[in-house]
């Protein structure tokens, strides 16, 4: 549960077009009891569809064969490499958003993690009391006052809201892993840390499976409880009921 | 002279039971308690709901308010709906909320929770206890409790997992049931639900 929900990183510009171009298409034949938060829900209900094929023939099965061959510490490794690789551009946000002391902490934790933690592979940073931030360009929108522009169910990527759709395209188009060279080298490492995120929400899909009486609804307000939470790292002011 | 006696026990009592726990000092007792059996349990580091599910009832479920839970993850409807209905909601709603999150304490694995200060006034009734779940190599995840003062003390009414409500994570749903069936339409879908799930834990 720790990472998050659908922030499965890949980019997919062509269907993203593909996609945007549906979604005007759907934009037309709004249900009758539409939900405000979810003004493309017939567009997002047949994609989430799609994704639970692709996920359950391909990403899924994937990631459980990695979770279940790959050794513990190489799994934290993995996760640490891709986390510290990270780190700079989580450092760039939390300075757009004003956060300069939480910047420090990004840059600190990426000087020290790439030194003393061997280019990453072990966040010694984190024991010595620097707390890993969660920061996106996503974040930084909302931040700077964009509105999210209602929900959107991606294949691949999962989850995003109208303004963190744009600001995923940000942090790709910025992510270091894309610019590694060679590119069979980069052609490795992509899939590999979709199959890390991917893995490591394993555990929570059987409380999804489980919790859900609609498992597309429960995802969709799961993913815009968190999202808040991020935004307003983690106190959120209290919503009236 | 009889009476007077069981006055004055009383009075001990819930005297005692007031005093008994600020709401951060209950949720910490609580959790090191539950952590503490199930360190020393392999039946349910090995998955066994039923005994997770018999030690969340003993421990745990005392000190939850499920009809507040039920009426915060309703909404407006909940007002609306008889006091039978009420009952019958609250009864499937906690059955459901158990058995799915219990079930998350089996992999539960030497994970280190940090209690978080409390700010609190002394005539707050109502507060958040913040923890966090550290584990190495990940980032720590938070994990809030909202708690109300009760007669009988405080009593936990919802439960936030990185900033997702358990409770009202159910708003959207429960309204779709109600649209669509009913409040008797939503009880019977949980109702089936948690049928199904007794079904597959038999397998």
């Amino acid at each position: 549960m720790t990472k998050s929900l659908g922030l499965s990183p890949m980019r997919m510009g062509r269907q993203w077009a593909l996609g945007a171009l549906l979604v005007l298409a759907c934009a037309g034949n709004a249900l009758a009891e539409e939900n405000q938060r979810d003004p493309y829900e017939g567009f997002n209900r047949s994609m989430f569809a799609v994704n639970e094929a692709i996920d359950k023939y391909a990403a899924k099965p994937v990631a459980q064969v990695y979770d279940a061959a790959v050794p513990l510490p190489v799994k934290a490794g993995v996760g640490n490499f891709f986390g510290n690789v990270g780190d700079l551009w989580i450092g760039v946000n939390s300075a757009l958003q004003g956060k300069f002391a939480d910047a420090g902490v990004d840059v600190g934790r990426l000087l020290i993690n790439s030194t003393l933690g061997i280019f990453g592979l072990f966040d010694v940073a984190s024991e010595l009391g620097l707390e890993k931030h969660e920061e996106d360009f996503g974040q930084t929108l909302a931040v700077w006052g964009v509105q999210d522009g209602g929900y959107l169910f991606w294949p691949f990527i999962g989850p995003r809201t109208v303004r963190d759709t744009a600001g995923f395209g940000v942090d790709s188009f910025v992510d270091p892993v894309w610019r590694v060279q060679p590119v069979p080298v980069r052609n490795s490492m992509v899939p590999l840390r979709f199959v890390d995120v991917r893995a490591s929400l394993l555990p929570a899909d059987k409380i999804v499976e489980e919790a859900a009486l609609d498992k597309y609804a429960y995802i969709r307000d799961a993913y815009l409880q968190r999202r808040r939470n991020q935004i307003f790292d983690g106190r959120p002011p209290r919503l009236d009921d | 002279m009889k009476k007077i006696f069981a006055l004055f026990f009383a009075g001990l009592v819930s005297t005692a039971a007031l005093a008994e726990d600020a709401p951060d000092a209950l949720v910490q007792r609580v959790t090191e308690e539950v952590l503490e059996i199930i360190r020393h349990d392999k039946d349910i580091q090995n998955g066994s709901t039923n005994k997770v599910i018999d030690l969340v009832d003993k421990k745990v479920l005392p000190h939850f308010n499920f009809q507040h839970m039920t009426a915060l993850a309703l909404g407006k409807e909940w007002r609306k709906a008889t006091p039978q209905q009420q009952q019958q909601l609250t009864a499937e709603f906690k059955t459901l909320l158990v058995r799915t999150y219990s079930n998350a304490l089996t992999s539960y694995k030497n994970q280190k929770v940090v209690y978080k200060p409390l700010k609190m006034a002394p005539s707050d009734t109502d507060v958040l206890v913040r923890t966090e779940i550290h584990q190495p190599g990940n980032k720590p995840v938070q994990l809030d409790y909202s708690l109300e003062k009760q007669d009988s003390g405080w009593k936990v009414y919802d439960v936030v997992v990185a900033g997702i409500s358990l409770v009202t994570n159910y708003r959207d749903q429960f309204g779709q049931e109600v649209r669509n069936g009913g409040i008797d339409g939503l009880i019977a879908s949980i109702a089936a639900k948690n049928k199904s799930l007794e079904a597959n834990q038999k397998k």
